[in-house]
């Protein structure tokens, strides 16, 4: 590159940045223009990751539906462990690196993952995969090891849990994907979408001393929603959650849940679950506690359900 | 022979650096390899019998006197650096100018017949205390270690407020007082001895630095000074950092030389030279006049009782579980508490290299004589790494013996012990499971309890004694799950693994 090629290009890139694209977004945004045919939860089974990931945001109306170009968006994956992606204790690394090159395709200025871990968190971002899918795909991981990483947010309509400390590249990105792993759980029962919240949030050990499940419903009032709950079901672990001891816990399901609603998606993936362990839905008391807080609906009757078989 | 030093300079930078920042590293990059270099150090291979290295390091010391001390040992090589940028404290930035003192013979000799006496008495107590390279590691990682972490964490918090990650928080040395004052109290000794005294430290209180000048006596190369043109200037002796020449008498005591080859250049007159001893006549050693003997005797003798007493009231405080609020945790490879605590020597590489940081110097968990030996204290998110075994394979006193992953796993370094009335699923009635969600081998599970809760359980042959379920327990003040120490480190049960789910599901269930 020349020199003066160079001093233009980064001429324009300072003057684009400058009109930041936010101001133009909110008027075009998604939501207030969308066909009102756009379902509530979509269900894609018998594809790979990415594939899948691709044929449910079609449903959606695509990802510049959610995305738009100059945003800073966050991407939380489920990352607790210190295990290999066979193991499905962790997202999948394909359909997060997937995601990530959707996000930057569509315009993002940056896109962020992190998740505040339990095991080591080097450990657990490299043995996951996850990191190198994630800056393969131009994305970047952050750090949460660390309270000063986390700011006070009050939860008005918590019961148990009324304030937590959540990430500060959460609070401060544009749009941000709720990505968990479906897994069995030994202190919720299951963990999906709510339970992957826990990630966000600096004291988990509050949750624990006050009621979980509560406590998971609660955080699932935080203002600030996922634009998508993307639930990744292609390995689940169906015993020994949520670290599982071997690979005979993991059960190839192929399948992935999409929907803007916590409880609607958590509902329908206990459902498959329960096919492979069945669990009462009512011991994972957190969904129901949740809908009693009106962060969503447990009666997938009453929703726009699109169920895509591959 | 001016080269003869400049070697010497080289060597000690290869041997330190790398050891150096070894000890600093935190952020786990460095090969673990470098481990190899510390078993080179003397006392690391006496404790672990590492006839190879102890017949290079005899060898050597034979050949050339105490160039262990010059090159290898790190808190000799310390003291030369402190010593180095000690002229900019200086008036005028001079060096220092050395004088010839006698030997402090009594002392030497008394710390080093000291040492060794409660060594076999069975307790490693002074070994501890008074090993140079443990001594070093003691300062570098109570001392230097917080520090870096310190501009690392400095630059992370900078360069994170711009959104950059490049630096990243990493957790402080967590504090521990007994460690800290040890460390800081031979570090200021070093510097106090070295600015002003020069080698006083190697020469009279440092056991290995003592037992090699018996060798260097009748190393096979020493310095050596020509009679007939030497003018008695006493260049010689203003260089020697070990205060073993007597320009004067013209003579050198050769056990308190330390190799280092400083007084070979400043000689105008090339009569300073390192020579083969017994090409000539020997020379003949001159004896003190004045005879110690009795002196010595009395006075080591006193002390050894003195320590022995000392070492003992380990056991009388262990046997009081009062006072103990538990057994001590050992870290994995450590075997039987009683080969531990004799072959640890406290120089805390493997805490430094823990990257959970649950080892931690102890301070009277072992007894008074385990102080500084690591521990495992579990706290909120930290316990030891199931898929980790770093610790047993670093250490160079053979303290811990080397596991490899399987076996680590399978390696019981306490058992879980679960109280049933602290636990929140049965205070306050509601689901919690944070310590069975956190347990690898899931001997900490979770059975049916009441209204549809579970409480925990275990299974304690499948416990390895990790301290996941005990660092994540939300319990307060007392959790209701603790890991119990054990004094002989055994095989645990391999954990079963779960019945395989093999039909095939193709419907959504909704």
């Amino acid at each position: 590159m020349k020199r003066r090629d160079f001093f233009k290009s980064a001429a324009i890139v300072g003057i684009a940045s400058f009109f930041k694209t936010n101001a133009f977004g909110s008027v075009l945004s998604g939501k207030d223009i969308a066909v009102h045919s756009e379902p509530d939860l979509v269900a894609v089974m018998g594809g790979e990751p990415e594939v899948m990931l691709l044929r449910a945001l079609k449903e959606f109306g695509g990802i510049k539906n959610f995305v738009k170009k100059g945003q800073k968006v966050v991407i939380k994956p489920n990352i607790g462990w210190d295990r290999k992606p066979e193991l499905a204790a962790n997202t999948n690394p394909e359909l997060v690196g997937a995601l990530v090159r959707l996000c930057k395709s569509a315009g993002a200025s940056e896109v962020i993952v992190f998740d505040h871990t339990c095991h080591d968190w080097q450990k657990s971002y490299a043995n996951s995969g996850i990191e190198k899918a994630v800056t393969a795909a131009g994305g970047k991981m952050v750090p949460a090891n660390d309270e000063s990483y986390y700011r006070d947010v009050e939860l008005p309509r918590g019961v148990n849990l009324k304030k937590a400390k959540i990430h500060h590249a959460l609070l401060e990105c544009d749009v941000w994907f709720n990505v968990p792993v479906l897994k069995h759980h030994g202190g919720a029962k299951n963990t999906i979408s709510m339970k992957n919240l826990m990630g966000i949030v600096w004291d988990r050990s509050f949750f624990h001393s006050h009621d979980l499940h509560q406590c998971i419903a609660d955080a699932a009032t935080f203002h600030k929603k996922p634009a998508l709950n993307i639930v990744d079901a292609y390995r689940i672990m169906k015993s020994n959650g949520p670290q599982g001891k071997s690979e005979s816990d993991v059960v190839k399901l192929k399948s992935l849940l999409v929907s803007p609603d916590y409880v609607a998606v958590d509902t329908a993936a206990m459902k498959l679950f329960s096919q492979v362990q069945p669990t009462d839905l009512k011991d994972v008391r957190y969904i129901a506690l949740a809908e009693k807080n009106k962060v969503g609906t447990q009666n997938l009757e009453k929703l726009n359900v699109k169920r895509i078989k591959l | 022979m001016k080269y003869l030093k400049n070697i010497r300079i080289a060597l000690s930078v290869l041997f330190f650096l790398p050891i150096f920042i070894f000890f600093i590293d935190f952020t786990g990059k460095l090969p673990l390899q470098l481990h190899k270099l510390l078993s080179i150090q003397w006392i690391p291979a006496i404790l672990s019998i590492n006839l190879v290295v102890i017949g290079i390091l005899f060898v050597l010391s034979l050949l050339f006197g105490r160039i262990y001390c010059s090159t290898i040992c790190p808190l000799g090589i310390l003291q030369d650096v402190l010593t180095w940028k000690s002229r900019f404290f200086r008036k005028k930035r001079k060096k220092i100018r050395y004088e010839y003192t006698p030997a402090k013979n009594i002392l030497r000799y008394s710390i080093l017949a000291l040492t060794l006496v409660v060594f076999i008495a069975g307790s490693s107590f002074l070994v501890i205390l008074l090993d140079p390279y443990s001594t070093f590691g003691r300062i570098a990682s109570q001392l230097f270690r917080p520090l870096a972490i310190w501009g690392n964490n400095f630059l992370a918090y900078v360069f994170s407020a711009m959104g950059n990650y490049t630096f990243y928080k990493v957790e402080q040395v967590s504090f521990v007082p007994l460690a800290f004052g040890i460390a800081l109290t031979f570090f200021l000794l070093v510097t106090w001895l070295s600015w002003l005294k020069g080698r006083t430290y190697c020469n009279t209180i440092c056991p290995v630095g003592t037992s090699l000048g018996l060798l260097s006596k009748i190393s096979f190369f020493h310095i050596s000074m020509e009679k007939s043109t030497c003018t008695r200037c006493g260049a010689c002796e203003k260089q020697c950092k070990s205060q073993c020449i007597d320009s004067k008498t013209m003579q050198i005591d050769d056990s308190r030389c330390v190799s280092c080859f400083n007084c070979l250049s400043a000689c105008k007159k090339n009569s300073i030279s390192y020579k083969f001893r017994y090409k000539n006549q020997p020379v003949q050693v001159t004896e003190p006049k004045i005879n110690n003997s009795r002196r010595t005797f009395l006075l080591t003798s006193g002390a050894v009782f003195a320590s022995v007493a000392l070492a003992n009231t380990n056991k009388i405080l262990g046997q009081n579980d009062s006072i103990l609020s538990r057994k001590p945790i050992m870290p994995p490879g450590a075997k039987s508490l009683e080969r531990f605590n004799e072959h640890c020597t406290g120089c805390q590489l493997c805490v430094t290299k823990c990257p959970m940081q649950v080892l931690k110097p102890a301070t009277l968990q072992y007894g008074i004589t385990g102080i500084t030996q690591p521990h495992l204290s579990f706290s909120t998110h930290v316990f030891c790494t199931y898929d980790c075994n770093i610790c047993s394979n670093v250490c160079p006193t053979g303290a811990l013996q080397p596991l490899s992953m399987e076996e680590k796993k399978l390696t019981q370094l306490g058992i879980a012990s679960f109280r049933k009335h602290k636990c929140v699923v049965y205070t306050d009635e509601k689901d919690c499971g944070a310590c069975s969600e956190h347990c690898p081998t899931q001997a900490v599970h979770m059975i049916p309890y009441k209204n549809g809760l579970t409480i925990p359980e275990v299974t304690e042959d499948l416990c390895i004694g990790c301290g996941a379920c005990e660092s994540i327990c939300p319990a307060r003040p007392h959790k209701a799950i603790y890991v119990e120490g054990t004094t002989q480190q055994r095989k645990a049960r391999k954990p079963s693994e779960a019945k395989k789910f093999d039909k095939k599901i193709d419907d959504f269930g909704f």
